[in-house]
């Protein structure tokens, strides 16, 4: 088969001038994708009296690790934050894998009763939502959320687009015979759910699970709608990134409430930049491995339902 | 009583297969109650709460929300948004809003597409998935480290653009980037393509994939040229997907990236111009100034709208092809 392929292909190939390019196109799309990331690297880097003396540059006048021994020791601080961060996408992901898989298996039952009631009960809130205001006073209000780690995870832990990807992939993969076989060995609902059609649908679940584990790591929203700016205890990355670029000397500010360093050696241009590297190190080391999830899911999910 | 033990026996056998049916049901119930409860809570709930934008809300210290918006605000018809409407900023807001989508929706899909197409026409597929790979970097950053890449070009004084000016001209004033509306007006569609545009890729390329080789094959032995290929066999087959995401994102076009007009330009007042789409409006009135009235109306305006145009839009798609629309 591949080889049929191989030989047609000859004859659909592009001219190989085009196939040039082409190439040069892409090369340069990716470049330009790539190219402020590196910026940003070199920049951390730098030594401050480079940045100082010609700005922000791919060829930095002197390296230095300054701005990392610097938030090295700042582990009361940074460290905190770091594990804020951590905690609520491990917390944050494990909800919300419960969440989607539990309501894409139900509605994946062709036999569920409330099954068509229930597609509908998580449909509508993707055509009509009640707005910011109207959550915001709820979460705030009445739920009580403002100031809690429960701000940063439930408003963002389940959506209809994974429970729908939920759905069509156990719709599609996991076959009705096996299920109906262990009904009728006696298994409850619950049991199928867990020691069946979870671990045979890993795929699924990795891809959700990816989903919302950047959701999670990368989301400030939350955090700039129900963190109060003085709460420093509950400020995930994201946040600390906020609270630096609104005030440049947030962390020299902090620095001395614990300790009384030398305020005027912080190497404050280069380590803005280098919490950033810190922030973005664990998805750009990550999802270069995990892309084939990604795609998937998205193809899932381009399944109308 | 009279019934013969047979006839009693059969009964309560059908009756214990109906509990089975029914227990099956309820557990299956009992499954997702977790997830249900939270759709009540986060989804439902907000939806009833849209009822704040029809009232004059007045907090009350000491007092829950709930007490103050039931006792201590009056209905207010619709004077919030005949308020909301009069006020200077609203028809810039909706402008901005619907301008920059339409031209987001319009890249969206043609500069994919295109990518998804030519993608494919790659000679080497080490290169492509290299490129590929690189490109999907910036769907997986947030605005707010986006923010600071952008800020390490565009910095007044150390950024890397004013730099190379000022060392290739020799000119000693800086430009301040982030005041300059002109600018930032053709930057925004910018960074949004830039940062859809690997994943957007994808999702058409994916579809690509799955077109039957067979097609172009037998478009080749009846002599198609690679653009007509493309024209007559890639093209129609991608309608369906086309047309879904065009659907969606007709369906948000009254919301628009908070992070990209808010975060990406730091929030600049000289931007206001151009950056303040409703979603910004409603954050700023909300927590900025606390006016729960005018950003109520906003945000309900905002709803409203987008449920009327998703829906249209599907009507419209399922015209013109029965088969292309989202429900």
């Amino acid at each position: 088969m591949s080889k049929k392929k191989n030989s047609v292909l000859k004859y659909t190939r592009v001219k190989p001038f085009t196939n040039v390019l082409i190439s040069c196109l892409f090369i340069f799309l990716a470049l330009l994708c790539l190219l402020p990331a590196v910026l940003v690297l070199i920049v951390s880097f730098s030594s401050e009296s480079s940045v100082r003396l010609i700005g922000y540059s791919y060829i930095p006048r002197g390296l230095s690790l300054a701005a990392y021994e610097y938030l090295a020791k700042q582990t009361g601080y940074i460290g905190h934050a770091f594990l804020n961060s951590i905690g609520i996408t491990i917390v944050g992901t494990i909800l919300g894998l419960i969440t989607t898989s539990t309501m894409g298996y139900a509605l994946s039952r062709p036999n569920y009763r409330l099954r068509s009631f229930f597609t509908w009960f998580i449909f509508i809130p993707m055509l009509f939502s009640g707005g910011l205001v109207a959550s915001y006073m709820i979460n705030a209000q009445i739920l009580k959320l403002k100031d809690t780690y429960w701000a940063l995870i439930l408003p963002i832990c389940c959506s209809s687009f994974y429970c729908i990807i939920m759905r069509t992939f156990f719709q599609t993969t996991v076959p009705d015979a096996i299920i109906e076989s262990a009904k009728i060995d006696g298994a409850r609902q619950i049991r199928i759910f867990l020691q069946i059609v979870l671990p045979i649908s890993l795929p699924a679940v990795a891809t959700i699970g990816l989903f919302l584990t950047f959701a999670y790591w990368n989301d400030w929203m939350m955090a700039k709608y129900y963190i109060s700016g003085n709460r420093h205890n509950l400020f995930p990355l994201q946040y600390v990134l906020i609270a630096l670029e609104e005030n440049i000397d947030f962390l020299t500010r902090n620095q001395q409430n614990m300790t009384a360093g030398t305020v005027s050696s912080v190497p404050s241009e280069t380590v803005r930049m280098a919490m950033v590297v810190i922030s973005v190190v664990p998805i750009a080391c990550s999802y270069p491995f995990f892309q084939k999830y990604f795609v998937s899911g998205l193809t899932i999910g381009a399944v109308k339902g | 009583m009279t019934k013969s033990p047979a006839t009693n026996k059969h009964v309560q056998k059908k009756k214990k297969g109906s509990t089975g049916a029914s227990f099956d049901n309820l557990e299956l119930f009992l499954l997702h109650l977790p997830t249900t409860i939270w759709y009540l809570i986060f989804c439902y709930a907000p939806m009833f709460g849209v009822v704040i934008a029809f009232k004059n809300y007045k907090p009350k210290p000491g007092k829950s929300f709930l007490w103050a918006l039931i006792n201590n605000s009056k209905w207010a018809g619709f004077d919030n948004f005949k308020f909301l409407f009069k006020s200077s900023y609203f028809e810039t807001m909706i402008k901005t809003t619907v301008l920059y989508n339409i031209v987001f929706i319009i890249l969206g899909i043609v500069i994919p597409v295109t990518l998804a197409v030519l993608f494919n026409e790659l000679y080497s597929k080490k290169l492509a998935k290299t490129c590929q790979t690189m490109m999907f970097l910036p769907h997986f950053l947030s605005w707010v480290v986006i923010s600071y890449f952008v800020y390490a070009f565009l910095a007044t004084d150390q950024g890397l653009v004013n730099n190379t000016i000022r060392s290739m001209t020799g000119a000693t004033e800086n430009h301040n980037w982030y005041r300059d509306v002109n600018f930032w007006m053709y930057f925004l569609v910018f960074l949004n393509v830039w940062k859809g545009m690997g994943y957007n890729m994808v999702v058409y390329m994916a579809s690509i994939s799955g077109i039957d080789a067979e097609l172009y094959e037998a478009a080749l032995i009846d002599g198609a040229t690679k653009s007509q290929q493309v024209r007559y066999i890639t093209l129609p087959l991608l309608r369906p997907v086309i047309s879904i995401m065009f659907i969606m994102a007709v369906g948000s076009i009254f919301r628009s990236d908070f992070g990209l007009f808010y975060q990406a330009t730091r929030n600049s007042g000289a931007l206001v111009s151009v950056t303040q789409t409703i979603d910004v409006y409603v954050y700023k009135a909300l927590l900025e100034q606390s006016n729960v009235n005018l950003s109520s109306a906003a945000a309900f305006l905002q709803s409203v709208v987008g449920c009327i145009t998703i829906v249209a839009a599907n009507l419209v798609v399922k015209k013109i092809d029965p088969e292309a629309g989202l429900f």
